[in-house]
């Protein structure tokens, strides 16, 4: 296997000699009406549980639909007018992505930080480093939250308790307003880190060591190897892990949700757009608006997808 | 974030079209069968859905009166589902009810009656029905018949009443000296009964006095507001008694900032906080009663404390309601009293979880009277303080959720009394506002 294959070209390379070649003109018609009864199946699960409700959401948001009444009716752009002075809506968006900004940038350097660890670890720690790293990952987000809950309790729990012991007086980590959002953010870190962990540790594996033996015999040392081999090849990986990860964290919910208990945490500090959403569509049971503002979120995360999308394809053609 | 694990393929089986095609219809033939109301179409049986929302001791205890129902009425196809309290119940409820085809009977706080349809969603009870099984306004809690009656229609049938109580550790306030000749708790008349109980039992745990949850404080906030005589008015311009609110949130302030309650106690750091002897007291709802006495805890309960008065606490009632039918089933509806009724009748079982019986002949029984330390705050049933009623307020309704996320910041110390009230008025202001979706 060549180093190209690796990164670069296998995908360009494949559609070429369909191309290339003449289309044979018979069988076609039959051939693409077998196609489709092979997708079919999939484009009636597409169309039915993701076009639809996507379409049936965005006309909900033009109505006051309720879950307590059978009938709604048209209410042209209330919704969203009552959304976009409503302070809450951007209170909450702002809460999402500053813990965007804050769950971010370490999902990604500690992930690659604990890939880089068992790469060059031996196969007798490796299986270990890597069972360990990934577990968490496994667990539930009921179970996740519910641990750590316990260890942020002031007064008895496991964190304040090590934090007392260096003398650092005690935190109310879930219920002051100014560092719920990060305990959660540290849970988060703990919980999901090993997904990206895999990804980056597969990475890893695919860059040939003759490479690496190639620069040390030109004299590069360890930390230039790194910087000028290990991070260029990973950098598809990472611009695939940041994009998965800034989705992942915009949509947070569960843990936010649970460690707050429903409420969204001292002055609504940890409240999250989807919880925001969730409160007006399902305990304030109004549908219509709450479409409305799933539809701002839903613009708000193409954008930075774009976005991001972008900056690493320029970079990639600078590169 | 959760990926699905995908099988590989498997061996490719050696199975002809004919053989998949049997198959397929027999297992289409189960699936059908398994959905379809099977009992009901075979047999005669009355079938009756109940829809409800215990789980941990609550649910063991209805399970347990469900085992005995089924056994007297051979006749009732009975079919009870449960789901979890707080929004996944409720939106299930009212999804299941605009259905109109989900469920015979459902539960329900009887807080949330207003804002889940009444009348649209909910149907009246037919209380001659009612009548003819024993219940009627007579033989339950007053007080609580009249909640769920609704412009003079009797719209719930309530089981229990469940509020916020005082619990108090036996051997901790004993050596505080805090206990009366009998044993009990001293009564607590004003603040500084409290203080003073609070310091002498701070004294003995080394820690805290009294502990409550601070992440929820609209229970003691309304029990003391209402204890002032303050009143809420949820239409229009918002209607509150500042000068109350603020002497209400302000002992709760106080209680924190002078070290006698923990700055900060969650739902479930709350009754650890008690059981481990970290606090004496506890203000709380009567439902962790079965949890501190599996614990095999010594401890004793009393109405929350009369600090401004009555010993006003603010509290609920699980009721059973009926839901509008798309198509008038008397058979159904009839059978859906009669359980109801059977379940009043018999919860003196459902008394063990703490709550105390809407049916009177239960809690003026010789049985209740001997059940400890239920007995002990019975009478603060005649005083439960239900919320005020809006769409928007009751039990995990949105407004108990704004009051405990913007109080939690007064026990803390983040935010001052009045900051709070300014932010709590307006998350009220807001909700008024808001047009009803009901």
């Amino acid at each position: 296997m060549t180093l190209h294959a690796n990164t670069a070209e296998t995908p360009a390379a494949a559609p070429a000699p369909r191309s290339s070649s003449p289309p044979p003109a018979r069988g076609t018609a039959r051939r693409s009406a077998a196609g489709l009864w092979f997708v079919l199946p999939f484009t009636v699960l597409f169309a039915a549980f993701l076009v639809w409700p996507l379409i049936a959401g965005l006309w909900a948001s033009f109505t006051d639909r309720s879950l307590a009444k059978e009938e709604s009716s048209f209410v042209g752009l209330a919704n969203w007018i009552e959304m976009f002075g409503d302070p809450a809506v951007w209170q909450s968006l702002w809460v999402t992505l500053l813990f965007t900004l804050f769950t971010t940038p370490p999902l990604v350097a500690i992930a690659l930080a604990m890939a880089l660890l068992t790469h060059r670890a031996t196969a007798r720690i490796g299986w270990f480093l890597r069972f360990s790293y990934f577990a968490p990952f496994l667990m539930p987000v009921a179970v996740v939250t519910l641990i750590w809950e316990w260890m942020y309790q002031p007064g008895f729990g496991m964190i304040n308790g090590l934090l007392a012991t260096v003398g650092i007086p005690g935190v109310s980590w879930l219920t002051d307003e100014n560092t719920v959002l990060l305990a959660i953010a540290i849970t988060t870190v703990w919980w999901t880190v090993g997904f990206n962990y895999l990804l980056y540790l597969a990475a890893l594996q695919g860059i040939p060591r003759y490479v690496y033996e190639a620069a040390a015999l030109d004299g590069a040392g360890a930390w230039r190897r790194f910087t000028s081999i290990t991070l260029p090849l990973l950098r598809r990986t990472t611009a695939l892990i940041v994009l998965l990860q800034m989705v992942a964290s915009l949509k947070l919910f569960d843990q936010a949700y649970l460690m707050t208990n429903g409420s969204g945490g001292p002055n609504y500090a940890a409240r999250p757009i989807i919880g925001y959403v969730f409160e007006t569509g399902f305990t304030g049971l109004r549908i219509g608006y709450a479409s409305a503002i799933s539809y701002l979120f839903f613009a708000v995360i193409i954008i930075v997808s774009v976005l991001q999308l972008r900056l690493f394809s320029r970079k990639e053609d600078a590169a | 974030m959760r990926r699905r694990h995908t099988p590989g393929p498997g061996p490719a089986p050696a199975l002809g079209r004919r053989a998949f095609l049997a198959g397929g219809l027999a297992a289409a033939g189960t699936v059908l069968a398994g959905c379809g109301p099977a009992d009901t179409v075979l047999t005669d049986r009355q079938r009756l859905r109940q829809w409800n929302l215990f789980t941990g001791g609550d649910g063991a205890r209805m399970v347990e009166m469900h085992t005995a129902y089924r056994k007297q009425h051979p006749g009732i196809d009975f079919q009870p589902s449960t789901f979890q309290w707080g929004n996944p119940y409720y939106t299930k409820f009212t999804m299941g009810a605009a259905g109109g085809r989900a469920f015979d009977i459902a539960t329900l706080h009887v807080s949330r009656l207003r804002g889940l349809g009444v009348g649209t969603l909910i149907s009246p009870v037919p209380t001659d029905l009612l009548a003819q099984h024993g219940i009627t306004r007579d033989t339950v809690f007053s007080n609580i018949w009249d909640k769920c009656t609704i412009d003079g229609e009797l719209y719930a049938i309530p089981l229990d009443t469940h509020l916020i109580v005082t619990y108090y550790n036996r051997p901790v306030c004993e050596e505080a000296g805090v206990l009366d000749s009998d044993g009990e708790l001293v009564e607590i008349n004003d603040e500084d009964d409290l203080f003073e109980v609070c310091a002498a039992v701070k004294e003995v745990t080394g820690q805290f006095g009294v502990v409550t949850d601070t992440t929820h404080a609209w229970r003691p906030f309304w029990s003391l507001y209402r204890q002032l005589g303050g009143e809420l008015r949820l239409e229009g311009e918002l209607g509150i008694d500042d000068d109350k609110a603020l002497r209400a949130l302000d002992l709760l302030r106080r209680l924190s900032a002078e070290g006698l309650a923990p700055k900060a106690s969650d739902g479930a750091a709350t009754p650890a906080n008690f059981q481990n002897g970290i606090a004496g007291l506890m203000l709380s709802g009567n439902w962790e009663l079965p949890t501190l006495k599996d614990a095999g805890m010594a401890f004793g309960m009393r109405p929350f404390p009369g600090i401004y008065g009555e010993e006003l606490g603010q509290g609920d009632s699980h009721c059973f309601v009926l839901p509008v039918r798309r198509e008038p089933d008397e058979d159904a509806v009839a059978a859906a009293v009669e359980y109801a009724a059977w379940m009043l009748k018999n919860s003196i079982t459902w008394a063990g979880g703490g709550h105390i019986p809407a049916y009177t002949p239960v809690t003026e029984s010789q049985e209740y009277a001997d059940l400890q330390p239920q007995a002990n705050y019975r009478h603060a049933a005649e005083d439960v303080q239900f919320d005020p009623q809006a769409w928007f307020s009751g039990s995990a309704a949105q407004l108990q959720a704004d009051a405990g996320a913007i109080f939690t910041g007064v026990h803390t110390g983040a935010v001052t009394p009045e900051t709070a009230l300014d932010r709590f008025k307006r998350a009220a202001q807001n909700l008024i506002d808001t047009p009803s979706p009901v």
